[in-house]
């Protein structure tokens, strides 16, 4: 579901053809609404649309005409909703008949960070409903930051007969109890996921809830639920799905129940691990399973995570699979560069590698010796704050720019960090797609030479061509806004905090990047001024939110009244009502179709 | 060293010279002065009083004032070394932040069990999950709790007694009388008041937590005065 491919355009010449086609065959100007539809060109169209997947291509077909408009509506059936308040659930629903695949983006994402009350929003039930009249062949719903709740879990599992797959990445508001609900009621549910999704612990086994018979299971991920599992109804399900490739347990499942596990499941593609440590003391002389067989057993495990807890002298018993990984996840393991050495010397397929920062520039430096291949790389702080010495620094990220020359997508926390480092990696890894640095420290310079990250950043929107998601950090000027409009033509999303002087550094953003759809800043010095320079642009983004400016309520009241098609929406921190406030707390912006949601709590006020 | 930041600090004070913020509640705000805080308070820690804090490079004599005046009035039992930092600052998910905070305590306390109890609010949607270990006193279990709740708290209660409950200042005064009481469920299945027995006592008997309206904890009083005589 991501959305950051590029997409080929339609092909035009096609069009043309079906166009020149219809006007002689089915008499007079095709873009007459006529009360009952040109069968002819409909169904010539409708066999076209069918082999267009992408719901870009179709965004385009679907404004050819009105013919085209209805055929594509009827023909589309998956749908993608970017933001969950751009467009209300009965307009959807009314257009598009035949939906079988929805994916909904609910809360911006620097909720992610509290910087979002509670209760704001991007409810499922909204949606929910609309859908349960419309849509009783769904398959496939993925959401993202939404909330759900035990209920809104019920509804589905009664609306949605022949539901296949359900995914939920950052959402929050149900627990246990709505996950048994769906795992007794939906008879043919092949991928249940749950990523980084805050799950209530209801005390109800829902593992037990499965059906007896044989499941048509494919992948069932629950590492972020935080419940303790019945095992033994757990291995019982594990070996009545045969057609299981994807397993991550959580933190509750020890390495001696994950062995139990795996030798049921050898099929496996993608495994996490669960704790990865034992539960209970271990008398010595008692055997321990042949951990080292079962990862060998597996020869098709290509993507290994999990390790919420791990002992690391256990490491060692994923070496027959190092060969053949191509995805691996150690960003819970506190694990030092001599413990990650010896895996991951063997790691030569590696394409993804998350870890934490405890490995240090030295385990960085075995990564980019070892893995020629690699594409994604994203080191998480074992210390996520600021003024501590960390183990990382620019050292370890020119080491990888210089082994790892495929890499496309970066995401690196550190303490410290020089311009030369990051203009090195634009010149070595010309491919990135995703650059996001994160200097812990506010305000940090280059820590050799004390000036501003400026000419690194700006490297790397000169250099990386490809690039369309950025973030910046450290001690930044406007001269890097300037570079960034000046250079990052293809960007999409850009995520600033702590940076800049001036308007300037925000007006040079909106009047440079074109293809900009994402917009997120905290505590920059931009103003008004700087707000209305989006004028021209607010309608074609998904989203812009502004925390801890210096825009007022004046400012955004104006850009509301320009743009009717905007909602703008002003949030408060919650604690007073009085106004002495020059600034807003919060702004959130972003295009709709229809009039401001009815469900905004108190502290939003909706200009 | 950096003018630049040093100017860039002291623009960025224009603004918020007139707000005024409180440190973390159970943490300390501003026990060294060291470090920076520029960026607002996200409304899981503000209070109703918000202090500003000076900051280390600009030397501006108003701000140490009004550091001094903050030092003179806040609580004195916020003596832990806990930097203040920013709110969603670094930007690390929560679960991340907690597993780490989980395992660093493991390793460094030889493998003691976390100490999970399950607490619920009267009135809050959902339950949460504390870890009893992570706290050496009951201040700073209710410094946690006061931001873990304070969620369900804020815009939909406007009652002082509420808003009076996550400052955490006024908590004990709270606890004396008023509208929320934290109580507790021990190894034998009985409900008493928190912060009656010392806090070791507390962390090993406790199974489960609910705060209470305070309506409902009146009858607990009298028998968690028993039982402190029984066991004294």
């Amino acid at each position: 579901m991501s959305e950051d491919e590029e997409l080929p355009d339609l092909d035009g010449g096609a069009a043309r053809s079906i166009n020149s086609t219809a006007v002689s065959g089915g008499g007079g100007d095709q873009n007459y609404v006529s009360p009952s539809p040109d069968q002819v060109l409909e169904n010539v169209l409708e066999n076209v649309l069918y082999f267009l997947t992408s719901r870009h291509d179709r965004n385009a077909a679907s404004l050819v005409c009105k013919s085209w408009f209805r055929a594509e509506a009827l023909t589309r059936s998956e749908l993608f909703i970017g933001n969950c308040y751009s467009v209300s659930p009965g307009r959807v629903t009314n257009r598009f008949k035949q939906i079988k695949a929805i994916a909904i983006k609910g809360k911006p994402r620097f909720s992610d960070f509290s910087l979002l009350p509670p209760d704001w929003g991007a409810h499922f039930a909204n949606w929910l409903r609309a859908m349960a009249a419309s849509y009783r062949a769904l398959e496939k719903v993925y959401l993202k930051r939404m909330c759900v709740t035990d209920e809104d879990l019920a509804i589905t599992a009664h609306s949605f007969p022949f539901l296949k797959e359900l995914v939920f990445v950052c959402c929050e508001g149900f627990g246990t109890d709505g996950l048994a609900i769906i795992a007794r009621e939906c008879r043919h549910i092949r991928v249940l996921e749950l990523v980084d999704t805050d799950v209530t612990d209801d005390e109800v086994d829902w593992i037990s809830c499965f059906p007896d018979n044989v499941t048509c299971l494919e992948s069932l991920i629950f590492d972020c639920v935080e419940t303790p599992i019945n095992f033994e109804a757990l291995e019982r399900l594990v070996a009545r799905s045969p057609s299981l490739k994807k397993l991550r347990l959580n933190s509750y499942i020890s390495i001696r129940q994950l062995y139990r596990l795996m030798i049921r499941a050898p099929q496996l593609t993608h495994l996490g691990t669960g704790s990865f440590n034992t539960s209970e003391i271990v008398a010595q002389s008692e055997q321990e399973p042949d951990y080292l067989s079962a990862f060998a057993a597996c020869k098709s495990l290509i993507c290994l995570s999990g390790f919420k807890e791990i002992i690391p002298e256990y490491l060692s018993a994923i070496y027959p699979v190092c060969g053949i990984l191509t995805s691996l996840n150690l960003s819970y393991a506190n694990i030092s560069a001599e413990q990650l050495k010896p895996v991951i010397r063997q790691c030569h397929k590696l394409q993804t590698f998350w870890a934490l920062d405890s490995i240090g520039d030295e385990g960085l430096q075995a990564v980019s010796v070892a893995c020629k291949d690699l594409r994604e790389l994203r080191v998480f702080p074992v210390e996520a704050l600021e003024d501590v010495e960390g183990p990382v620094s620019e050292v370890g990220l020119l080491t990888i720019s210089e082994g790892c020359r495929k890499l496309q997508s970066i995401l690196y926390f550190c303490q410290r960090m020089t311009n030369a480092a990051v203009i090195a990696m634009s010149k070595n890894c010309p491919d990135l797609v995703v650059f996001r640095l994160c200097i812990m420290g506010r305000h940090r310079p280059d820590h050799v030479t004390g000036e501003p990250m400026d000419e690194g950043f700006g490297a790397i929107v000169e250099n990386c061509k490809k690039l369309t998601r950025l973030a910046v950090s450290g001690l930044l000027t406007d001269r890097v806004f300037k570079y960034i409009g000046q250079y990052g033509k293809l960007l999409r999303t850009l995520s600033v905090a702590f940076a800049g002087d001036s308007d300037l550094g925000l007006k040079y953003l909106l009047e440079g990047c074109p293809k900009l759809q994402k917009l997120e800043i905290r505590d920059c010095p931009f103003g008004d001024s700087a707000l209305f320079a989006g004028l021209h642009h607010y309608y074609d983004m998904r989203f812009m939110w502004l925390s801890s400016c210096k825009v007022t309520r004046q400012g955004c009241e104006e850009v509301a009244r320009q743009l009717p098609g905007l909602v703008v929406e002003v949030i408060a921190s919650g604690e007073e009502e009085n106004e002495t406030n020059e600034y807003v707390d919060t702004m959130y912006l972003y295009r709709s179709l229809d009039r401001p949601r009815p469900d905004a709590p108190r502290f939003v006020h909706i200009l | 060293m950096d003018m630049i930041s040093k100017e860039h600090k002291k623009e960025k004070l224009g603004f918020e010279e007139t707000e005024l913020r409180l440190g973390l509640p159970g943490g300390g705000g501003i026990v060294n002065g060291d470090l920076v805080i520029n960026g607002k308070r996200g409304y899981t820690e503000t209070v109703d009083l918000k202090l500003n804090l000076a900051l280390k490079e600009t030397g501006k004599e108003e701000n140490s004032q009004k550091e001094k005046n903050l030092i003179s009035c806040s609580n004195d039992s916020i003596k832990s070394p806990y930097k203040a930092q920013v709110v969603g600052w670094p930007p690390v998910r929560s679960f991340r932040k907690s597993i780490m905070a989980v395992q660093k305590r493991n390793s460094e306390g030889g493998g003691a069990a976390a100490s999970f109890v399950k607490v619920s609010m009267d009135g809050a949607p959902y339950l949460r999950k504390v870890d009893l270990n992570m706290y050496k006193s009951y201040q700073d279990l209710y410094g946690a709790l006061g931001k873990m709740f304070s969620s369900f708290t804020m815009g939909k209660c406007d009652s002082r007694g509420m808003m009076d409950f996550m400052n955490e200042r006024k908590l004990m005064d709270v606890l004396n009388g008023s509208d929320f009481v934290p109580t507790y469920e021990d190894k034998d299945g009985d409900w008493m008041l928190v912060g009656d027995v010392p806090w070791e006592i507390f962390v090993g008997s406790c199974k489960r937590l609910r705060i209470m309206k305070g309506t409902e904890a009146i009858g607990l009083a009298p028998r968690a005065m028993e039982k402190c005589k029984n066991r004294s």
